[in-house]
């Protein structure tokens, strides 16, 4: 272990099939690159964007529980969908559900076995990104008309 | 077989062939295919439904869950979504949790949360559509 150590090779430690211990290569992990990647950066935010989802759930549990508990709770509910932090959460729970969504698309074209060259793989990346933007904005341009 | 696998000279496959399948080893991952894309539907209705629920008042909100319809998708929506929810967590409980009983546990608390939460959703979908 004198050799320097390559961000590579972090500290694996495997068996040999006698059981003696060897120090393998793992292979390239995230440390073994210096900048954030469209293909690593999708797939960072399909997972947060699916944790921030299952929180953003709460908000519909609680609209329904709302409803069913009786008037006064269902107006709480609904004035602060209303106000400017409502809206604020409101705006953030779609542009993660888009994201997620359209991210979601492109690992359903992925498990049909299309799209896996690198050039497709960075054009889906960007739609997702412009097709996340483009879908959030005329979602709320729908709904401030429908208000 | 060997009674330690580590210092066998067998390969893995070898060591589980004949030994019958796995059964329902695939079924997580496809559960998460199939309620994706039942999700899709289901939430372009529900967003165009929110569309027309924008400001409603109390008697509004109630008539739009009670209608038969509506009530029945938006159960299908509840069963669904929380499943997808439950499942996908608990894909980051096995990805990040390497200890054998947090991981338990975190997995237990993520299937107990979800049911918990879709029960009380579909409950109060059945109140309002049955009272």
């Amino acid at each position: 272990m004198s050799e320097p150590i390559d961000p590579r090779q972090a500290n694996f430690v495997g068996r040999r099939s006698d059981g003696s211990v060897v120090q393998r290569p793992l292979s390239p992990h995230l440390q073994a690159y210096d900048m954030m990647q469209i293909t690593s950066l999708t797939s960072i935010l399909h997972r947060i964007t699916g944790g921030a989802w299952s929180v953003a759930v709460l908000f519909l549990v609680w609209w329904l529980a709302a409803l069913a508990s009786g008037e006064g709770a269902f107006n709480t509910a609904q004035n602060f969908f209303g106000s400017f932090l409502g809206v604020l959460v409101l705006f953030g729970i779609t542009a993660v559900a888009w994201y997620h969504t359209l991210a979601g698309i492109r690992h359903l074209a992925w498990d049909a076995g299309k799209g896996f060259d690198l050039p497709t793989v960075f054009a889906t990346g960007r739609m997702v990104f412009i097709g996340t933007a483009a879908l959030t904005v005329l979602t709320w341009i729908i709904a401030l008309v429908a208000w | 077989m060997a009674k330690n696998p580590s210092h066998s000279m067998r390969t893995p496959l070898g060591r589980v062939r004949g030994l019958g399948s796995a059964k329902s080893g695939t079924t997580h991952w496809w559960m998460m295919r199939v309620s994706s894309i039942a999700l899709l539907p289901l939430l372009l209705w529900f967003v165009f439904s929110i569309f027309g629920l924008l400001g409603a008042s109390y008697a509004e909100a109630r008539a739009f869950v009670a209608a038969p319809v509506n009530a029945v998708l938006l159960l299908l929506l509840i069963g669904v979504m929380f499943h997808h929810m439950a499942h996908g967590l608990q894909e980051v409980v096995e990805d990040y949790v390497r200890a054998e009983l947090p991981r338990l546990f975190g997995i237990l608390l993520v299937k107990a949360a979800c049911l918990l939460l879709a029960l009380i959703s579909a409950f109060s979908v059945l109140r309002v559509a049955f009272t």
